[in-house]
């Protein structure tokens, strides 16, 4: 098979994709995370290299599940091993920005039809004060017991009754609606709602409970991220068995290295220094309190949606800086120099209906020195500030040239 | 000889590849000019374009 083959190959397992979400289950059951492991975003994170918001949220969780009472005694429990970290893409999972997920949080059940592989993501908190952001107060530590308390099985519930939600649908209806599904989510999540809350009356007899799930749900314009994520990755999964292509498969960033990961060279990850994004900030903030970029969100960008569908979603070029209409049109013309195709289902009604760009080939990044641009939330550095601004990052073309010299060896050019 | 007059005569019309500055320049004199982007290949490192090159070929395209 040439390279051209595999790729065509890789394009169609990415585009055919049909994700559906089934269900919200404890992550201890979903992806049999054991009661001593703290997922994060990124590519694999030794302790030492975290960068202080990751740790503050992983010493968040840790007492968040009872393991520890304080930071200082679970930071005793990281360094010595008996707490281990892992990177959410080794668990089936996806975690935006500092990517945490301990066994007890809920977690969404994506299935990928075709395939039957299945990709999760935890419920989205809202917005400020929030532990993807590194913030760690008691308030944050609330919200994830009520999460997992109250909100996880409402959710589960309404899922089952409803039999699957199809999500490939949804996406494709909220990017005519204006959705990028990285930081515009607005849409997707008022047609999940519209979807979804139905099943939650239905299905949970507390009136109580089902006013503080609409509430919650209604509450945060960024609640489908999480769903766009666990969906993306249902799709990019299994493109890593496709052997010959240069596909882009996964891309994901732990606030200290950027990484990716190419279908033809399975699950190696090719890391570099993650940059720091570009963008507006809340007032109060400037570029001098941001984090380098995180956050397993990427992966929505490599299925075509995030920065490379800038174009479908004019309200988001000012949220994150980036000027006007004719930017966004430029990005997203600049994305497709270094993608295999147009997706068939995700479609951009302001483009003459042309698919967004999608399947990102490190041959193109290499030549061109053109890299994926991605639309981010942006943290601040101080452990328990949480978000601060959105912008845009570019990734770093050292992961794309050390992936494009393996896959050559591999291929015997070396 | 006559036909080098002749051109120097007509209206100029530019193609510029890659330095978008020197477009940019012309651009606000007045001339017309399409600019096309380009750069070397991996930024003009020769092993990985050669690298680039036999991939390509590997492709048939």
């Amino acid at each position: 098979m040439t390279i051209g083959e595999a790729n065509g190959r890789a394009l169609d397992r990415l585009t055919s994709a049909q994700p559906v979400l089934m269900d919200c289950v404890p992550a201890r059951a979903a992806l049999g995370l054991d009661e001593r492991t703290v997922l994060h975003s990124g590519p694999p994170l030794p302790w030492e290299r975290a960068s202080p918001p990751v740790q503050a949220a992983v010493l968040c969780a840790i007492r968040y599940e009872g393991w520890a009472a304080d930071d200082a005694a679970g930071r005793r429990l990281v360094e010595s091993g008996r707490v281990s970290l892992k990177p959410c893409h080794h668990a089936g999972a996806a975690g935006p920005m500092t990517g945490i997920i301990t066994a007890s949080m809920p977690v969404f059940v994506v299935e990928n039809r075709p395939l039957g592989n299945r990709a999760h993501a935890t419920v989205n908190e809202g917005l400020g004060k929030v532990l993807r952001f590194g913030a760690n107060d008691a308030s944050v530590i609330a919200r994830l017991g009520w999460l997992a308390r109250e909100a996880g099985p409402v959710l589960g519930v309404a899922l089952r009754e409803a039999g699957g939600l199809d999500l490939r649908a949804l996406m494709a209806q909220a990017i005519r609606m204006g959705d990028e599904m990285h930081q515009r989510n607005i849409a997707a999540s008022a047609l999940l709602a519209r979807a979804l809350l139905p099943h939650v009356a239905r299905a949970v007899p507390d009136t109580g409970a089902v006013a503080r799930i609409a509430d919650f749900i209604a509450g945060n314009d960024q609640f489908f991220l999480n769903l766009a994520m666990a969906a993306a990755k249902a799709a990019a999964d299994p493109c890593l068995e496709i052997l010959g292509s240069t596909m882009v498969a996964t891309m994901a960033r732990n606030g200290t290295d950027f990484g990716v990961r190419v279908a033809g060279l399975g699950d190696r990850w090719f890391t570099a220094p993650v940059n720091t994004p570009e963008g507006l900030y809340f007032p109060g903030f400037t570029a001098a309190d941001a984090n380098p970029d995180m956050g397993d969100s990427a992966i929505v960008e490599t299925v075509g949606l995030g920065a490379f569908a800038m174009a479908a979603s004019p309200a988001v070029v000012r949220f994150v800086g980036a000027g006007g209409f004719r930017d966004a049109v430029r990005v997203t013309e600049e994305m497709a120099e270094i993608t295999l195709g147009e997706h068939p289902h995700f479609r951009m009604p302001n483009l003459d209906d042309r698919g967004v760009p999608v399947g990102i080939d490190i041959r193109k990044v290499v030549e061109t020195g053109v890299t994926p641009l991605i639309n981010t939330g942006i943290a601040g550095r101080t452990p328990g500030t949480g978000q601060i601004g959105a912008g845009m990052v570019r990734a770093p073309l050292a992961c794309f040239e050390q992936a494009l010299d393996a896959f050559a060896r591999l291929q015997g050019v070396a | 000889m006559a036909e080098i007059r002749d051109l120097f005569g007509l209206e100029l019309r530019v193609v510029n590849v890659g330095l978008e500055s020197f477009a940019a320049v012309l651009d606000s004199l007045g001339v017309t000019v399409l600019h096309v982007q380009w750069v070397p290949p991996a930024g003009g490192d020769p092993e990985r374009a050669r690298r680039l090159a036999l991939l390509d070929d590997e492709d048939g395209t």
